[in-house]
């Protein structure tokens, strides 16, 4: 089925259209938008976010594959990025990557049988006197040890209601909501 | 004697709520700004010249030197695209300008743009920082609903936006052309310079790309007066002026980011603010402002005889008794960078070090110079083979060819930030690599001192 956005959302997108001189210039916002909506870009994604802004599917794609936090494919409900560069891997990030390895029983880029949690590597994540570091969906965790990590994964497996792609959201409801 | 700590970029960052309107006006905010419309745009751009204000992204242009290279052409727009990607690693104090006090960047923003006679600021920010972009758009929500911008400023009749823009991720969006063509909507590639964004930037029109601290400390500026401001540092002389932020992490007691002078020291950064290095170990080297600027060393002294030496007012000292400044630490041979340091004790294997920097280098490269794309993956695979202890003698040979046929031979400044950190640990450290010939390396926190 081909993808809409939520009338909600593409309120926010006509917000900040006439913001930018170039309709262009909205690609990255709307992908963040989409992204939200749908957990992932999805080729429907690139062809709408396409239309919308009067460019070719290529031209998106193009952008899609260029950066990290676009997501190519499905991803878990919850996304977990831990910081290993210089900083987090002085102060123990190698030890907290294999403890999150070891309690979700999957490696670094793949997601749980569970479906619950996917884990990747970050490049550092402008946290580093506080490592070392992980990026749970948009919340930082400092300063970790591998005995904090049970409790930081039993609370957003509990946290129902959540699914990465409305909690990760750098531009979309969350973030635009009063806080 | 101590070091000095000087509460203004970071007044508010112990104050409850201080990300609120309200509690950024109680403590004097948007005062600045009432100020500078009554200065006016012209007299702002004195000050913000006679302050010395060094850029706080990493190169340390005079922000009031390039200021001046805006071309204006009346009736076309100029833009401000305010730098806040921070990406490079041991980096992390605009994040907190951005979380702790967004009403001093807003009010920066706005000086500005009053200043240059721009409409539209785009503020682009890390995607990854969820919490710094919601507290950012607030603020600029709040100041547009108390009449600071909007279709008037304080009553004044200038338009002004601010625009909030996440980025998708991708550290080479920090460089100012990247992080311009990702503006647009574009992939984040770097552009051929000239022209320089001044004259063609955002969309075709000149733009000021100037780093979010950079612009947060222009409401001080504009309060203190620029000369006063500039007097702060210790390096007026050399005009570097003012205070900044200082981070410091990796192997110290209390990692965090600190305000001082401009031209503090390594070594108060480390012992005073850092707490000295953990556990009571021995400092082994230091990265003095991100992972692009060469390490330094404690037991290095400076040797400058010469009177006309940058450097001869220290010379005999150890290099981490060099005041931190954009000029000075140049003199050593680094960069002062981000001024982000990150410490290093003597357990840790600087082999594992360059791996580790490297493959973020590898990762990040935008991939469109082959010197960068090829280089940087290489001098990773390399470090690898060294830290493996499957490197030959010739391996030694080969990295530091590679890095030093990326210097020089690229278009933006990605490739000179992983070849110049490469060969400085090789310049310093040749032997812990030669010493790995064969002989794989402990990793980090495995390793026994040295
Ligand atoms: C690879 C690379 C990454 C950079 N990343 C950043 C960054 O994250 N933040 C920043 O302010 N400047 C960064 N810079 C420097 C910018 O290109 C530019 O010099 C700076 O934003 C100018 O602002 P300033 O003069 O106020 O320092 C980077 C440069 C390069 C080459
Ligand atoms: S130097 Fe590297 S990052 Fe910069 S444009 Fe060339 S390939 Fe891209
Ligand atoms: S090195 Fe991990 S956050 Fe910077």
């Amino acid at each position: 089925m081909a993808f809409e956005l939520t009338t909600e959302r593409l309120a926010i997108l006509e917000e900040l259209l006439p913001k930018y001189p170039t309709k262009r210039a909205l690609t990255l916002p709307l992908l963040h938008l989409c992204q939200e909506q749908a957990g992932h870009i999805t080729s429907d994604v690139v062809t709408y976010v396409a239309k919308k802004l009067e460019l070719s599917t290529a031209d998106v794609q193009g952008v899609v594959t260029f950066y990290t936090l676009y997501q190519q494919k499905k991803v878990g409900r919850n996304v977990i990025w831990v910081c290993r560069t210089l900083s987090c891997e002085l102060t123990g990030a190698r030890g907290i990557t294999h403890a999150l390895e070891k309690k979700l029983g999957c490696h670094v880029g793949e997601t749980t049988a569970d479906g619950e949690f996917t884990l990747f590597q970050a490049e550092c994540l402008a946290a580093c006197g506080q490592g070392p570091m992980m990026q749970l969906n948009d919340e930082y965790f400092e300063n970790l040890t591998p005995e904090k990590l049970d409790a930081i994964l039993d609370a957003a497996r509990r946290n129902k209601d959540a699914s990465c792609a409305v909690t990760f959201s750098p531009i979309g409801l969350r973030t635009r909501k009063q806080g | 004697m101590p070091v000095e700590n000087p509460r203004i970029l970071t007044k508010n960052y112990d104050t409850p709520n201080a990300w609120t309107i309200e509690a950024y006006e109680r403590a004097g905010g948007y005062q600045s700004l009432r100020k500078a419309v009554e200065l006016g745009p012209e007299k702002i751009r004195e000050e913000v010249k006679a302050a010395n204000l060094r850029g706080r992204g990493g190169a340390g242009f005079a922000a009031g030197v390039k200021w001046s290279f805006l071309k204006v052409t009346p009736g076309k727009p100029n833009y401000i695209a305010v730098n806040a990607d921070e990406g490079e690693p041991g980096t992390f104090k605009d994040r907190t300008l951005m979380e702790k006090d967004p009403h001093r960047c807003v009010e920066g923003f706005i000086i500005s743009a009053y200043a240059l006679d721009v409409h539209t600021v785009f503020v682009f920010v890390r995607g990854e920082l969820v919490l710094a972009i919601k507290r950012l758009e607030q603020a600029v929500r709040e100041a547009r609903a108390k009449g600071y911008l909007g279709d008037t400023v304080l009553g004044r009749p200038f338009k002004l936006d601010i625009v909030v823009h996440a980025g998708g991720g991708a550290y080479i969006c920090g460089e100012e052309t990247s992080l311009l063509n990702a503006l647009e909507g574009l992939r984040g590639e770097p552009r051929l310079k000239p022209p320089f964004p001044a004259v063609i930037g955002a969309f075709g029109a000149p733009t000021i790309v100037n780093n979010l601290e950079t612009l947060a400390t222009v409401p001080t500026i504009v309060d203190l007066g620029g000369d006063a401001f500039s007097r702060l540092s210790r390096l007026h002389h050399l005009r570097d002026g003012g205070v900044r932020l200082y981070g410091v992490s990796g192997h110290v007691n209390r990692p965090g980011v600190y305000e001082a002078p401009v031209g503090i020291t390594l070594r108060e950064l480390i012992e005073d603010f850092g707490g000295g290095v953990r556990g009571g170990r021995k400092l082994k080297a230091v990265i003095p402002g991100g992972s692009s600027t060469p390490v330094l060393r404690e037991e290095d002294i400076v040797n400058a005889p010469d009177e006309k030496h940058p450097l001869h007012a220290w010379h005999g000292k150890s290099h981490l008794d060099v005041p931190m400044g954009v000029d000075t630490m140049r003199a050593l041979g680094t960069m002062l960078g981000t001024c982000c340091a990150i410490v290093m004790d003597d357990t840790t294997s600087m082999v594992r070090v360059a791996e580790n920097l490297m493959l973020f280098y590898a990762h990040e490269s935008c991939g469109q110079c082959t010197p960068c794309r090829e280089g940087c993956a290489w001098m990773a695979r390399l470090c690898r083979k060294f830290a493996d202890g499957t490197a030959t003698k010739v391996d030694l040979d080969t990295l530091g060819d590679v890095a030093n046929n990326i210097m020089g031979n690229t278009i933006c400044a990605l490739g000179d930030g992983a070849a110049m950190p490469m060969l400085g640990i090789l310049k310093l450290f040749r032997n812990e690599f030669e010493a790995a010939v064969g002989k794989p390396v402990p990793r980090i926190g495995e390793g026994a001192a040295s």
